[in-house]
């Protein structure tokens, strides 16, 4: 089928003005966007900037808006986005972050965001020898959280950080609760600052953007009102309320 | 720019991260990628890390080190997969304690599955060997180890593309670098330089690898004349998707799945009577190429492009969603199917490189001169030889996690006696003036670089395949050499500096042609058949003329030079290898 990725194309180097260019392509209904993108940089247009690696969905690269919701360009098939009547496809960068170059972004602050939350374990107790005894249970309470594979669509989709660009995001949540609630790490205690503060995970506000985009189906929003609660029984444990600016 | 470090650490996959990890210990130590931190393709491996834990059954890492010897058609150096199933152990575990989310026992420990050519007692049965975090073992091993360099603040150059490396005679002294972001090129100084840039099977049409894998490091140092070893053996992984080469996990068939002719017959039973459809890769490949052939393919039309079956639906929805649920999810996306109800169609991918870099048991670049003194590999790129003619399931995520970890402890310890290298101010001549050329504005139409890029996958796949036979390699011989003279005549298109994608692409084109060139050359010098490597004209193993190894040098005027080097067989006598 012809179909008309309609791509919105910026260079900050020359200063041109962010405008949407037509390519019309041949593709099947089962072609990766993705595949239609490599096909224009390889044949038609070599300057256009996008990033992609793995093309199956695992390594969190090619993640972008495509129709105006974010998803990985190797994960989402032509049938997914056109229909008989409907066959232009408008590809636009992830928001939130700032263009580099047509698709590509500068993920500098998405990263710098997930390092703060301390994504790494803090074991309780030294190991002697050997592994740690972990349950099939305990395991299962944060193996949702180990799916994430940063591509940041979560934090393009988020309505949150439109307002509040200091927002510490989804993604980086995620990444606190993976430890949160793995039985072998300390948990909460050793990232509460992190997240108990006004900027940390209190601006969220349900508004489940980032669990309706993520291509690895995590139930974000979910994780995030659990970890909320476990920061709410941790102050009132101690007679304390939560830092999230509006408690006193 | 010119940075100074005690060791810079190429590629930022398991192998790398790991070496990185261990190097920071003592030495000041950089990772420089191409990639995102966590985009490598370590993240891709699905099914799991062999180690003789025994925590499922009575294992000893001894068994581990034959079967690798096995399964690499006794192209294996003994003591290096000795090494390997040992060190894997202790791996697994400090992995484990560093915190990586493996699958669990009911009793808690680490669980483990079955792979193929994994045998107890010396080939007696199948064996619970593989360390496991559901279909997504090397994401989690890519995650932890990025997170534990987090914690230890090792220090990153992202989307920084090596493109050179920087000797002093057969000491390094560093490597050039070209940086995504702004275009310049980048003098890094360095003691030690590991390379560990992964795969290249990017060089053949249907392919489980990353577009990103390019062989990037393995072509550096065959254009500073260092000897490839055994590109031959070029790994087909049984079980892609149709078409496209995703990977469906060994594992499918490690919890039980069976591959399905067009008759339904569980035709492994023909090929290997007792480890069925979990022998090892080589031979389930050609298993499935020799279905298709004689028309047993779903379609039944005997060519190359037809497939078969990987049957899952037997194992029950819970397994499924349990044990492979990146599987399903990968065939909901692509096939618009559920492997809890649907069989999967399947056919061979361009999976693994056995060859690359000439190391040994410490990671150190040798050849038959000796060592490079400060130069490393680790990983897909390297060979140490620890999977001979033929990888066995798992062995890449040991590989990596062990000679990772090893390189990066030699590093830790040579950096302390080493001098900082001197290093010319013309180092990045040589690499500016092959950008230069590739940028230069050719005036008519020029070659479009996908045209070569298509040639040279074509001719791969169809010649340097599963099945080979002399004139077949030949062919791709001499169609890769005129693909590289048309790379000299290409038209790049995107005149920007910052972020010009399409320079890079063109590097990693260039790569993958000089490493194409050592693939098909060394395939058609060897005249037997061994593990990967299957020739129509000559079907038998030859043990009296051909148990050596391959070192193939491109030589300054595009040849290929062919050396051997001795295998290891200190341990266990080559036998017949049957399953």
């Amino acid at each position: 089928m012809t179909v008309t990725l309609e791509i919105l194309r910026q260079n900050p180097e020359t200063g041109s003005k962010p405008e949407y260019r037509n390519y019309t392509v041949e593709v099947d209904k089962t072609d990766r966007v993705l595949d239609a993108l490599m096909d224009i940089t390889r044949t038609v247009d070599g300057s256009l900037g996008f990033r992609r690696s793995c093309a199956h969905g695992v390594c969190g690269s090619d993640a972008m808006r495509i129709n105006g919701k974010e998803r990985l360009a190797c994960k989402t098939l032509f049938q997914d986005v056109v229909s008989e009547s409907e066959t232009v496809v408008r590809i636009e960068p992830l928001r939130h972050l700032p263009v580099q170059k047509d698709l590509m972004v500068d993920q500098s602050e998405f990263f710098t965001k997930f390092r703060s939350v301390k994504p790494y374990i803090i074991p309780k107790e030294e190991v002697a020898d050997g592994e740690f005894i972990q349950s099939q249970e305990e395991r299962e309470l944060f193996d949702e959280a180990t799916k994430c594979i940063n591509c940041a669509a979560c934090y393009s989709a988020c309505p949150i950080l439109d307002e509040n660009p200091k927002f510490l995001g989804p993604a980086a949540i995620v990444q606190a609760a993976r430890f949160v609630r793995d039985s072998r790490d300390k948990g909460l205690e050793a990232r509460l600052e992190e997240l108990d503060r006004p900027d940390g995970i209190w601006p969220c506000q349900n508004k489940f953007e980032c669990t309706r985009v993520c291509p690895r189906d995590i139930k974000i929003t979910k994780l995030i009102n659990l970890t909320k609660r476990e920061i709410t029984k941790y102050r009132e444990s101690r007679g304390e309320t939560v830092r999230d600016g509006q408690s006193s | 720019m010119t940075y100074e470090f005690d060791a810079v650490i190429v590629g930022g996959g398991g192998a790398g991260l790991y070496a990185a990890l261990e190097a920071s210990q003592t030495a000041k130590t950089a990772v420089v990628s191409k990639l995102y931190p966590m985009r490598s393709h370590t993240g891709a491996a699905q099914g799991g890390i062999g180690a003789a834990l025994g925590n499922v059954d009575r294992d000893k890492p001894e068994w581990h080190a034959f079967d690798t010897v096995k399964g690499g058609d006794y192209l294996v150096d003994q003591e290096a997969a000795r090494i390997l199933s040992e060190d894997a152990v202790r791996a697994v575990y400090d992995l484990e304690n560093r915190g990586l989310p493996f699958s669990r026992t009911p009793e808690g420990r680490i669980d483990q599955r079955r792979f193929g050519g994994h045998t107890s007692n010396f080939g007696e049965q199948a064996v619970k060997r593989s360390c496991y975090a559901a279909d997504r073992t090397g994401h989690m091993i890519l995650q932890t180890l990025y997170q534990q360099c987090i914690k230890n603040n090792v220090e990153f150059y992202d989307e920084f593309q090596v493109v050179d490396v920087i000797m002093d005679g057969r000491t390094v002294a560093g490597v050039v670098a070209f940086e995504l972001k702004t275009g310049e090129l980048h003098t890094f100084r360095s003691k030690a330089v590991l390379f560990a840039t992964g795969g290249f099977g990017r060089m053949f049409r249907i392919t489980s690898n990353a577009h990103a894998n390019t062989g990037d490091g393995p072509a550096i140092l065959a254009r500073a004349g260092i000897p490839m070893e055994d590109m031959e053996f070029y790994q087909f992984h049984p079980t892609g998707i149709r078409g496209m080469g995703i990977l469906i996990t060994e594992g499918v068939r490690g919890e039980g799945g069976i591959l399905r002719n067009r008759d339904g017959e569980r035709f492994m039973e023909r090929y290997a009577p007792t480890l069925l459809d979990l022998a090892p890769r080589d031979m389930v490949s050609r298993a499935i190429m020799t279905e298709v052939l004689e028309g047993r393919g779903i379609r039944g039309d005997g060519k190359i492009d037809d497939y078969v079956y990987l049957d899952a639906t037997h194992l029950g929805r819970e397994t499924v969603e349990a044990k492979i649920p990146d599987i399903q999810d990968f065939c909901k996306t692509y096939l618009a199917i559920d492997p809890a109800t649907a069989s999967m169609p399947v056919q061979p991918t361009a999976h693994y490189a056995m060859g690359g870099i000439p190391t040994d048991i410490h990671g150190r670049v040798v050849d038959n001169s000796g060592v490079y003194d400060g130069l490393y590999a680790a990983g897909e790129c390297a060979c140490v030889s620890v999977h001979g003619a033929n990888r066995l399931g798992t062995n890449s995520l040991v590989d990596l996690i062990v000679f990772g970890r090893r390189a990066g402890q030699h590093i830790a310890d040579f950096v302390k006696g080493a001098d900082a290298p001197a290093v010319p101010s013309d180092a990045a001549d040589a690499a500016r003036v092959r950008i230069e050329r590739i940028r230069e504005a050719r005036s008519g139409n020029g070659v479009n670089p996908s045209e070569i890029y298509t040639g040279m996958q074509s001719t791969m796949m169809e010649n340097v395949g599963v099945y080979r036979d002399d004139e077949r390699m030949a062919q791709a011989v001499s169609d890769v050499q005129e693909l590289r003279e048309a790379f000299m005549r290409i038209k790049p298109q995107d005149s920007g500096t910052d972020f010009n994608a399409e320079i890079l692409g063109l590097l990693e084109l260039e790569n993958l042609l000089d490493l194409s060139l050592l693939t098909a050359a060394s395939a058609k010098n060897r005249r037997e058949s061994r593990g990967a490597h299957s020739r129509r004209d000559y079907p038998e193993r030859n043990d009296d003329e051909w148990l050596k190894h391959t070192l193939a040098r491109l030589t300054d005027d595009g040849q290929v030079e062919i050396d051997y080097k001795s295998v290891d067989v200190s341990i266990w006598e080559p036998k017949p290898r049957t399953y």
